[in-house]
């Protein structure tokens, strides 16, 4: 009897194409359904059915006869359009696309990220806490966040995280290690709180390596904790704009720190994290000095955040050359994977996680969310790059979260207030890029990144077609990243 | 689904979703599975090898004739279901049918 109503149903549908995004990979043929997030490998025939539907809408039985001109029979052609329908690769105008949910009152939060100390002992020109674009007004507040401080943040987070079993305290700067006695404080502190509660905390920072002493690198390493170096590639790259306050470059100080670092943390991966700017675009040289000759385990890259009339704002044509060397550095990731190995490129492995899962984001990350920033004064800023600003402020650490201002960030920040995107098919991903660089360049947190949609596009489609390789020549590769989210 | 193999988490959940929305409800459906017509291995509350079907859906491969699973609901189970009980109400339900092979048609619906 189900059959019998869904047939006259489907025979007075009116088919045209929902969205997707095509793309072909390893002699085989994909989708990506748009509104889902989901990829699956098609075959021949669901191609045709695209075809047909390429012109135009058509109703059910002159989509079945064209189907049937294309070689296939009645049945298997009623059989991929029912398939298509469902799964929402053709859409009619009985199909009602799910409205998003609605965020949950009281959302918990993961990560807490702790700008120890606003100070800093280089002067990296294009430093999005002091250089031309900052957004943060730091006056008068402290330069040092003290122990009381920490230890409410410890407790906001364990509050906060509702019934997470596993929360991440991220220390950073400023230069995180000019307080270093204080992360150690910390670190005690919630390792002795989250034993309390039978949970489990971990840690990482972010940090410019030049302060790494051996005894700092063997604590790192005996309490676990993660280490992100920002550094942007060989000496004259690394010293064109990460520079001390005099003007010296910071390479030949951090080298050899590094270098023990990653010799000496046996407990987690070291990643190093490359701003490129104008002068420092050479992506695969950077790489190779950055993966092979330090020996990073994990290498990423972003381009800086700032307003495009700075000199080392990367113009579309650097960004060009760019993505060009991306791709060439991909294509060299996915011959590693196919052998089972890892590269080390990470902008890569980041987003082959994010397809793994099929998100499809309402916010494009977990600012404001799942992750929060608090400052030396205690402040709680929607992520690190908005610490210590009054503006972004979203209320204090001792006081609780502003829900006011946290309500007003996310609806700004929220995909669908940013009507540009919603016809673009990479918005599951990027759902309209950094808050923060987008309040850099438009002066709205929630305005979309539009001076790099394309560069997502091409980006996003590059890693589909790794995906789609991987999985159809090594799929056992990709349970990494499977099982990679935390809970 | 035949034409669509999903490759991620997502991909997972609408294959069972239009799966859902496109088999055919067969009898004891396993929501859990895969929703494909499948051979009854006995009723739930005994273990009687060859009821019904054998492994090939057929009868011709059963231990014990076909038509002799009527005893095991009527005699032998303490679950009035399927057919008259033979402790009050039909006791002599049978009495038509020595060997049930050749007498099945002389079992006849009750009417009370």
């Amino acid at each position: 009897m189900t059959a019998t109503t869904s047939a006259t149903a489907s025979g007075t549908r009116v088919y045209r194409l929902g969205e997707f995004h095509r793309f072909d990979s390893a002699g085989a043929h994909f989708l990506y359904l748009v509104p889902a997030g989901a990829i699956f490998a098609v075959d021949d025939a669901a191609g045709k059915l695209i075809d047909c539907l390429a012109a135009g809408e058509l109703p059910h039985a002159r989509l079945i006869d064209d189907l049937a001109a294309r070689g296939l029979t009645i049945g298997d052609a009623e059989e991929l359009v029912a398939e298509m329908y469902h799964a929402n690769v053709i859409v009619a105008d009985d199909s009602t696309p799910e409205q998003p949910q609605d965020l949950p009152d009281v959302f918990p939060i993961q990560t807490l990220v702790m700008n120890l100390t606003n100070q800093c002992n280089l002067s990296c020109q294009y430093c999005y806490e002091f250089g031309a674009d900052k957004v943060a007004t730091p006056e008068g507040k402290p330069k040092f966040m003290d122990l009381e401080t920490a230890r409410t943040s410890v407790d906001f987070l364990l509050a906060q995280s509702g019934d997470r079993r596993s929360i991440h305290i991220t220390f950073f700067g400023g230069e995180t290690l000019m307080n270093f006695p204080l992360l150690k404080e910390v670190v005690a502190y919630a390792n002795e709180r989250v034993g309390e509660q039978g949970r489990h905390v971990d840690f990482s920072l972010t940090t410019n390596g030049t302060l790494l002493t051996p005894e700092i690198v063997e604590y790192l390493s005996e309490n676990r904790i993660g280490v992100t170096v920002s550094m942007d590639g060989p000496k004259e790259m690394h010293d064109h704009l990460r520079v001390f306050a005099n003007g010296r470059g910071s390479y030949d100080i951090i080298e050899p720190k590094v270098r023990a670092l990653i010799q000496n943390h046996r407990t987690r991966p070291i990643t190093a994290r490359v701003t490129l700017t104008s002068g420092v675009s050479d992506v695969i040289r950077i790489f190779r000095h950055l993966k092979q000759d330090l020996g990073f385990h994990e290498v990423g890259f972003a381009p800086v955040t700032t307003s495009p009339n700075q000199l080392y704002a990367i113009g579309q044509k650097g960004m060009d050359g760019v993505l060009e060397q991306f791709h060439e550095l991909a294509g060299e990731y996915l011959e590693y994977a196919l052998r089972g190995e890892a590269h080390g490129f990470s902008n890569v492995s980041d987003t082959l996680a994010e397809l793994c899962q099929g998100v499809n984001k309402s916010h494009p990350c977990g600012a404001g969310l799942g992750l929060l920033g608090v400052g030396p004064s205690g402040d709680i800023a929607p992520c690190h790059r908005f610490v210590d600003s009054d503006v972004h402020a979203m209320g204090h650490i001792s006081t609780g979260i502003d829900r006011a201002k946290q309500a007003d960030f996310l609806r700004r920040g929220h995909i669908d207030s940013k009507y540009d995107c919603h016809t673009c098919w990479a918005r599951p991903l990027c759902a309209g890029g950094c808050h923060h660089e987008a309040y850099v360049r438009y002066g709205d947190t929630g305005h979309p990144n539009l001076h790099y949609c394309d560069w997502i596009r091409d980006w996003t489609n590059t890693c589909l077609e790794i995906y789609g390789a991987i999985a159809a020549r090594n799929p056992g590769f990709l349970q990494q990243f499977a099982e990679r989210k935390a809970e | 689904m035949r034409h669509m193999r999903p490759l991620n988490k997502k991909a997972v959940r609408i294959d069972a979703y239009v799966a859902s929305r496109t088999d055919d409800v067969v009898g004891l459906q396993d929501a859990a599975k895969q929703q494909r017509p499948h051979v009854p291995m006995g009723c739930s509350i005994m273990f009687t090898p060859g009821w019904e079907v054998d492994a090939a859906g057929g009868t011709a491969g059963l231990c014990q004739p076909v038509e002799r699973d009527i005893y095991d609901c009527f005699v032998s189970c303490y679950w009035p279901a399927q057919v008259p009980d033979h402790l009050n109400n039909s006791p002599d339900w049978t009495a038509k049918c020595a060997s049930a092979t050749k007498d099945w048609r002389n079992l006849d619906l009750v009417f009370p």
